[in-house]
């Protein structure tokens, strides 16, 4: 390939968040026609660098140029016209209108006052043609799958003469099938002479995409590589790229030889087969990417949502919680991922929200015995160290530590014995960080047991003693505690189902 | 901040106290002993009911069906007990058995069909109200049994006994929400239904018992309007749905849920009734009444409403 000129450049971004640097002194070129692969962990900065392209965040210090122009900062317009679009996960495609309609949407021909449905059909039959998108353009979008979806957006930002197309994981929400048409789409875009700025989590199709990768880690640039020059385990290498920090208390085995909990062959809710067991007093870590199932399977094991096959053993004995009061009465807890929107009731006492689930128990003729709810509250602030001067505070007012200390009281209070932790650190500070994995170690040395989803692999690795990783809603591997490490972590959390 | 959170305590008994200094100086009947009575007996049924609607708005919800409910239990008591001859207490029975159907069925709709509230009890809202007209014809139904005016005319010592209801239903509601566990579960399911969810609760049985409850306290309250009008009429609860919905709003409920208490329910009551009185002491015309009617609830609901929007900017930018 002949050596082309660059497109877009940033230099030196730097994007500072009051307590995280998102991005620090980050490069990036882009050369004119190239797929340019972008890899990184969750939270290594890929967002905050795409927004920084499109204006929608403005970044501290540092330079953005596009066709040799140079700006301090973008807005949606200018990017605009300087032909940079960014195909998102989420489409913004109006699902009553017309695929026409749509990719007009904002900028309708017109005939008169009136709008020109066939002037809009014809540009959209000429834009297809060229790409060769089998879709009539009168079609309502939402009667197109996922993927002739996106081929809609990616059209839309064609028809805005797009030079640089960002997509930002496309392969995510699309079949095997639909994830071949859109490779077939990218091959086109790019013959067309598009730029392409390609994020994605799975590394196969990164390998198989890109001309060359730029790795983030930690809102820093590691490296920009040709993708003929290097191979996956490189790669993953400079994705994850470090020691362990000393963050973790010390952890003795506190594991027995019993099953606490046996699943079989789980299915439904975007699970596909998955099979595990979890020994009394144990720390079981489950690793993998946003959307490889984890939540999901919390969900199924506690009652929220439905499997469509499969069993639950709990103690031995079959169980089947169709809500969560039954997985509850079962002694199964969640602690769940948004604490805000679904973990704390920040509107009522911490003493409440501690006894919630018990409320009933500690009620004579439904009358809440409120020094038994006292004690209980005050039992739980002494053991969990909850800090605040009173019980009557509300949850809001509390530390993101504090809330979660909150919530894991709930579950001590209900006698839980099989914790599931999803995410249970995010967005805590490190000092209360510290003080949840002490929590942790506590629960499973007092002979509770501890299922944890976590997408910070440090903090899974310090914790769990074994880790199940997840994609695609099956098990990709399972990894004792003595082979730990994040590169054979990383490697089943991206691999996909089938060979490209 | 700190004059927010003295409005918040205190206001509303400040705008109580404000009110009545204003009628007691701007007419010289409002500040009378027998007026006062009639005030109380004035709001009784208003309290009666506002404690159903205190429940349901702390749910998130709200039930636009008080007034038909209301109405329904005045036409069908009037109706066994002049037509069918039916003693009062059965009739009465009955009739308040029919709206704490009613209650279940709009909460049964809104948990399990997942439509907004405000749908569903505006639709139950306007079939009672067509059912009523049906049984009745449009023609008032009166000559009770003379021993039935007592609920709605009588007084123990000089209390009128719809005063002593509503102090019973009241605080039958304030028991609820302070001492019982349900009652807890109404802030709860108001507060956050995905967590309370989470957290064990019976979100589905916690709407049933919320509408079931309002529809059994509009129903006393149709009763007691029945006794003291002595006429069953299809007109009886009209528009009532909105004074409760103003009483309870003005108690500091929040209309989006989760947040409120019993005892400033009491005072937003109150406020309403020497607000109407008053006016009638004045002779302020019944459009202007209105008008001062819609403009409080706009207030309240606004006042409400402002510091949410206002408490959520806080959160965001800390």
């Amino acid at each position: 390939m002949k050596e082309a000129k660059s497109i877009l450049q940033l230099q030196n971004i730097k994007k500072t968040y009051p307590g995280v640097v998102a991005l620090n002194k980050v490069d990036l070129e882009l050369k004119e026609g190239e797929i340019h692969g972008l890899v990184g962990e969750n939270g290594a900065g890929k967002s905050t660098l795409i927004k920084t392209c499109t204006g929608a965040t403005i970044p501290d210090s540092g330079k953005i140029i596009i066709n040799g122009i140079e700006y301090a900062q973008m807005n949606p317009k200018l990017a605009e016209n300087n032909g940079l679009a960014v195909i998102y996960q989420e489409f913004n495609l109006v699902g009553e209108l017309s695929v026409a309609e749509n990719i007009f949407l904002g900028r309708a021909i017109r005939k008169g006052i009136m709008i020109d449905k066939k002037a809009m059909e014809e540009e959209t039959e000429k834009i297809f043609k060229q790409f060769q998108i089998n879709i009539a353009p009168d079609e309502l979008v939402k009667n197109l799958t996922v993927g002739y979806q996106q081929l809609v957006e990616i059209a839309k930002a064609i028809s805005q003469n797009a030079r640089i197309l960002i997509m930002d994981e496309p392969s995510a929400p699309l079949t095997k099938s639909e994830v071949e048409r859109l490779y077939e789409m990218i091959e086109r875009l790019k013959k067309a002479g598009v730029t392409i700025l390609y994020i994605s989590h799975r590394l196969d199709e990164i390998f198989y995409l890109t001309d060359r990768i730029t790795v983030l880690r930690d809102g820093e640039k590691v490296q920009t590589l040709y993708t003929k020059d290097t191979y996956v385990d490189e790669l993953v290498t400079l994705m994850v790229g470090r020691e362990l920090k000393e963050t973790f208390p010390p952890r003795t085995r506190t594991y027995r030889n019993e099953v606490l909990l046996e699943a079989q062959h789980l299915t439904g809710n975007g699970l596909k087969d998955i099979s595990f067991e979890i020994k009394k007093g144990e720390v079981l870590g489950f690793a993998g990417l946003i959307g490889a199932g984890r939540t999901e399977l919390a969900e199924i094991i506690f009652g929220v949502k439905a499997r469509t096959s499969g069993k639950i053993f709990f103690k031995g004995k079959e169980i089947a919680p169709k809500t969560p009061r039954e997985a509850i009465d079962h002694g199964i807890a969640l602690v769940p991922e948004d604490r805000k929107q679904q973990g704390a009731l920040l509107d009522m006492e911490i003493k409440s929200n501690i006894t919630m689930t018990i409320m009933k128990n500690i009620s004579n003729f439904s009358v809440i015995n409120k020094k038994e709810e006292k004690n209980i509250a005050s039992k739980y602030k002494e053991e969990l160290k909850i800090k605040t001067p009173y019980l009557e505070q509300k949850v809001k007012n509390l530390s993101g530590g504090n809330q979660q200390k909150v919530i894991l009281g709930k579950w001590l209070a209900a006698d839980s014995e099989l914790i599931i932790l999803d995410e249970p650190t995010r967005g805590i500070d490190i000092g209360a960080k510290y003080e949840i994995y002490k929590l942790i170690n506590k629960l499973v040395e007092s002979g509770k047991t501890v299922l944890m989803i976590s997408s910070e692999m440090e903090e899974l690795m310090g914790m769990s003693d074994r880790i199940i990783v997840l994609a695609e809603g099956k098990i990709t591997g399972e990894v004792r505690k003595e082979e730990f490490t994040q590169e054979l972590i990383m490697s089943y959390a991206s691999k996909t189902g089938g060979k490209l | 901040m700190k004059l927010m959170e003295f409005i918040k305590k205190y206001g509303i008994y400040v705008v109580l106290l404000l009110l009545v200094i204003f009628f007691s100086v701007s007419t010289d009947s409002f500040l009378v002993s027998s007026n006062l009575f009639n005030v109380a007996r004035q709001v009784s049924m208003l309290g009666i009911a506002s404690v159903g609607m205190a429940f349901v708005l702390l749910l998130g919800g709200i039930d636009l069906s008080i007034g038909s409910q209301i109405t329904v239990v005045n036409i069908v008591a009037a109706w066994m007990m002049v037509k069918e001859g039916m003693n009062p207490v059965m009739s009465c029975f009955i009739a308040i058995a029919i709206s704490v159907f009613v209650g279940f069925l709009n909460g049964w709709i809104i948990a399990n069909i997942n439509m907004p509230p405000l749908i569903v009890t505006l639709s139950s809202m306007t079939i009672l109200e067509g059912i009523a007209y049906i049984i009745s014809g449009g023609i008032p139904i009166f000559g009770f049994p003379k021993s039935f005016a007592v609920i709605g005319q009588g007084y123990i010592g000089p209390v009128p006994i719809p005063v002593v209801i509503m102090i019973i239903i009241l605080g039958i509601g304030s028991f609820i929400l302070n001492k019982t566990y349900f009652g807890r579960y109404f802030y709860a399911v108001g507060g956050n239904e995905e967590a309370a969810k989470l957290s064990g609760i019976h979100v589905k049985r916690v709407k049933y018992l919320v509408y079931t409850l309002s529809g059994l306290f509009a129903g006393i309250a149709g009763v007691v309007m029945l006794s003291r009008t002595n006429s069953g009429q299809a007109l009886a609860g009209k528009g009532f749905e909105f004074d409760v919905l103003t009483a309870v709003v003005l108690g500091g409920v929040s209309v989006n849920g989760g947040s409120g208490k019993m005892s400033n329910v009491v005072a937003g009551v109150l406020i309403l009734g020497v607000l109407s009185n008053g006016m009638v002491l004045l002779n302020v015309s019944q459009y202007v009444q209105m008008v001062t009617k819609g403009l409080v609830l706009l207030v309240a609901v606004g006042f409400d409403c402002w510091q949410k929007y206002k408490s959520v900017k806080v959160a965001k930018t800390a």
